[in-house]
């Protein structure tokens, strides 16, 4: 066990943990944001995606000792009053079934739009195409990215 | 208006308790997370809540707590239960809360999730349970202003009399609570609804797109450990001996329990019961026989091959008639194993102890699970409490409780609140599959005419594997049917639309061809043996054939079926299933080199449509996953362990895979509502199928599609 210190949502945690457990368990066991979902566990599914200075990780596969210095956001921390363009968009389109998978696509779709505002149909299945939805709600999906990206 | 009688439900309208005695109080964060907050009118919790009856209480202040009583898996119940309730009710959406409600057995009928029958079985009673309750706020309202109930209207939660004097249901809610339960009531007709049938937001969206905890995933007791669970690596294995000296090295692990034929490591952190089990060494040794795909395909293929069996279904004569045909079709459809494969993996927390047993989490069958962990424990079933988290999908998987029995043992042999947890391999390799199966069909036509037809379907475990009373049966003089299972050590069960999710791809597939053969439009085929099956059935029928043929006529138009267009194949595919009707067109075109399906157009018979914006959610899910599975899906077994154990070795469709564009038609009318949870599926494949075979001039007679050489013409 070892001590690091980490920056999510803008705020400053120090946790206890072993060097090589994974940033998601970090997040969901030590930290309570449980928002970030474990799904796969091999960065194959997306359902665990956080930002890590801005880029779209999975976060399963990234042990707590290779984080540094670098903040780390999750769905909690997308928004303030959960009013980010993706999250009114996937409330327009009434986007999810089950809804386990839905915090992860977010959070790659919201990377995405931050690199490119306004992304052509390819680009937005390009980017997605590493988060599974089970229920299968990829149309519903992209239709509410292509809202977001209208109003980024 | 029509009249019901409240008798038949009369356990759900147990009496009624007003604030103080039986008032319910309840926790405050429940009502900021469950409401979809954005539109709840009426702000705050009221200070008292007074029962109406099981389904719903209402407060002071005029805000509805409506329970939704079946477990919400992802097929919308959650939402589309409140409706039914509120539109009885008569009162706004915006001023609805919606809670799940605990296993209760006393109060609620059919608490499952599965085989798309939640709506179904419940319409009656949650209608009921909302007129019930307006009209005992009328009675309540009639009585304080001296006048009789029959002269009162409601609306959107406020009852008016005669002179334009109002009353809310808030300020009424106190005094109904002591009215007697009326023994009729009159309910809606369907042209008033004004909630059923309106787009209505899911409500636990706000807590799905800001991370809040509800799945039994997100679940943190006090004091509670995290148990990772070692299985046989293959079935039939039986466990030898183990060695948990590097496992207890590993920091964090508290403690290694063996159940049975099973190590449990537990750990105070997910990641170090993970790791504990990781560094478990474990010796098995084979115990029944080790069964791999090759073995069942032999045994399979020898099944349908079976002569002089006993057949499920036998109409006319089919073998003479095959000797006097002019043309005879036989093809044989075969399916693999599929693992569920739910985004959210099982898990459950239990915590047994000398008073009572708590079991919180994901279950499709809180009931029978209920039961299961009574005879386990040996405790009676009022001792065992169930409360339902939402679940992170279920496509059949959940409705087996394995995992709810194994939290309840390593709770009880470690005397600590648990929380089971499953690894994404545990979820795909430890068992309950949908079963690998084959179906073999022999059409023979004489003179223009489908005159015989022959169905043998084959599976691994149990034997049920055709829907001998459903299309084509009342359409064919001479029709049999025949099913033989094969036993096997490998764990089924239930799958998304359990058989006929393959069994519609391969007749589906199959009617295609043999309207090729025969020269006839595929769709003039359907349409020409369902005249047939609904004006002079040959036996009878478990399906009705004017609903087929209206979902059919239905696609058929929206898709333009009858018109071509350059680089576009069409493929044809109709349903029956659980209850609903379901007919779909799927375009295929070149995309780089490859057949992609650009378009589906669906059309349905479900009754009356309760929620159009789920429903079509559900549909168009159910679309994709059938595709997606029809393509790709795949489990197989070498010497008992399943080759795949995650999504690196095993595919499910993706985004870039599915068809972009799926229309959803609904055919109109007020029949009672079926579920949709399950019956876009079956036919999709075979729409799929049908239309690949026009783009590449190849049939495809095997699942998964994929590992076929698939060629453009």
């Amino acid at each position: 066990m070892a001590q690091f210190n980490l920056k999510v949502n803008g705020k400053e945690h120090q946790v206890d943990v072993d060097a090589d457990t994974p940033l998601l368990w970090v997040l969901r066991d030590n930290l309570d944001l449980v928002g970030t979902k474990f799904g796969c566990g091999i960065a194959m599914c997306g359902a665990c995606t956080v930002h890590v200075d801005g880029d779209a990780i999975r976060s399963c596969s990234m042990p707590i000792s290779t984080l540094g210095d670098k903040s780390v956001v999750t769905i909690e921390g997308l928004s303030a009053d959960a009013s980010h363009p993706l999250q009114n968009a996937w409330r327009e389109h009434d986007v999810p079934q089950c809804g386990y998978c839905q915090a992860g696509q977010i959070m790659n779709a919201a990377a995405l739009l931050s690199k490119n505002a306004s992304p052509t149909d390819e680009e937005i299945e390009s980017a997605m195409n590493g988060n599974i939805c089970r229920c299968a709600t990829y149309n519903r999906i992209k239709a509410a990215i292509k809202t977001a990206s209208a109003s980024v | 208006m029509t009249l019901i009688k409240t008798s038949y439900n009369r356990r759900s309208f147990l009496k009624v308790s007003a604030a103080g005695s039986g008032g319910l109080v309840i926790g405050f964060n429940w009502l900021v997370s469950c409401s979809p907050s954005a539109e709840t009118a009426i702000k705050g919790a009221p200070k008292e809540w007074f029962n109406v009856n099981a389904y719903l209480k209402i407060g002071e202040n005029g805000l509805v707590t409506i329970m939704s009583p079946n477990p919400e898996v992802g097929q919308n119940i959650k939402t589309s239960m409140p409706m039914i309730v509120a539109e009885e009710l008569d009162v706004a959406w915006k001023d609805v809360v919606v809670e799940q409600a605990p296993l209760d057995t006393e109060k609620f009928v059919r608490q499952v999730a599965g085989g798309s029958q939640s709506l179904r079985s419940s319409w009656k009673g949650l209608r009921m349970a909302g007129a019930t309750a307006r009209k005992m706020l009328m009675e309540a309202a009639a009585k304080q202003w001296q006048v009789d109930a029959s002269t009162l209207t409601t609306s959107e939660g406020v009852i008016k009399n005669a002179k334009g004097e109002t009353l809310t249901y808030g300020q009424i809610a106190s005094a109904a609570a002591s009215v007697t339960v009326p023994e009729e009531v009159e309910l809606k007709d369907p042209s008033a609804f004004k909630i059923i049938g309106t787009d209505t937001k899911n409500v636990d969206i706000e807590k799905i797109i800001t991370g809040k905890p509800q799945y039994g995933m997100d679940l943190k007791k006090e004091g509670m450990k995290v148990a990772v669970v070692l299985r046989p690596p293959s079935f039939g294995a039986k466990l030898k001996s183990f060695d948990d000296s590097e496992t207890r090295k590993v920091s964090g692990v508290s403690d290694v329990i063996q159940f049975g034929n099973k190590v449990a490591v537990l750990g105070n952190t997910t990641w170090a019961a993970m790791k504990g089990k990781k560094a478990l060494k474990a010796e098995w040794e084979q115990e029944t026989p080790a069964e791999s795909t090759e073995y069942h395909d032999k045994q399979m293929m020898a099944l349908l091959g079976t002569k002089n069996g006993e057949p499920r279904r036998n109409d006319g004569d089919v073998d003479a008639a095959f000797k006097t045909a002019d043309k005879v079709i036989e093809k044989t459809f075969e399916g693999p194993f599929l693992p569920h494969n739910p985004m959210e993996p099982m898990n459950f927390y239990g915590h047994v102890t000398a008073a009572k047993v708590d079991l919180i989490g994901p279950i499709q069958t809180p009931e029978r699970t209920r039961r299961q962990v009574s005879e386990l424990l040996g405790r009676p079933e009022t001792e065992i409490f169930i409360d339902m988290t939402r679940m992170g999908g279920g496509f059949g998987r959940r409705l087996y409780g394995d995992f709810v029995l194994e939290v309840a043992e390593i709770s009880k042999l470690s005397n600590t609140p648990i929380k089971l947890v499953y690894t994404r391999e545990d979820d795909m390799t430890a068992g309950i599959y949908r079963p690998a199966s084959k179906y073999k069909f022999k059409a023979g036509v004489k003179d223009g005419k489908l005159v015989a037809y022959h169905l043998v379907g084959t599976g691994i475990n149990g034997n049920g594997w055709t829907r001998e009373n459903w299309f084509p049966a009342g359409s064919i003089p001479n029709y049999r049917v025949e099913s033989y299972g094969q036993d096997s050590n490998i764990t089924t069960g239930a799958w998304r639309a359990p058989i006929t999710n393959f069994l519609a791809y391969a007749e589906q597939s199959f009617i295609d061809e043999v309207a090729e053969e025969m020269g006839v439009d595929a769709v003039q085929l359907r349409l020409d043996l369902l005249e047939k099956a609904k004006s002079d059935p040959v036996g009878t029928v478990d399906y009705e054939p004017e609903k087929m043929i209206g979902a059919i006529k239905l696609a058929a138009e929206k898709a333009n079926w009858s018109a071509t267009e350059d680089g576009v194949s069409k493929g044809f595919s109709a349903y029956y299933s659980h209850n609903s009707y379901v007919a779909m067109v799927a375009e295929v075109v070149n995309k780089k080199g490859q057949p992609s399906t650009r378009k589906v157009t669906c059309a349905v018979d479900c009754g009356i449509v309760i929620n159009p914006i789920a429903a079509k959610n559900q549909i168009e899910g159910g679309i994709i996953d059938g595709i997606g599975h029809a393509m790709y899906g795949d489990m197989t077994f070498v010497n008992g362990a399943p080759q795949a154990s995650n999504f690196n070795n095993y595919r499910l469709i993706r985004m870039g895979e599915a068809p972009p564009v799926i229309e959803c038609h609904f055919v109109k009318n007020t029949n009672d509502p079926t579920g949709l949870g399950e019956p876009s599926l079956p036919p999709a494949g075979g729409a799929l199928a049908n239309a690949m075979y026009k783009a590449t001039g190849q049939r495809f007679y095997k699942q998964p599609f994929m590992q076929q050489q698939i060629k453009l013409g």
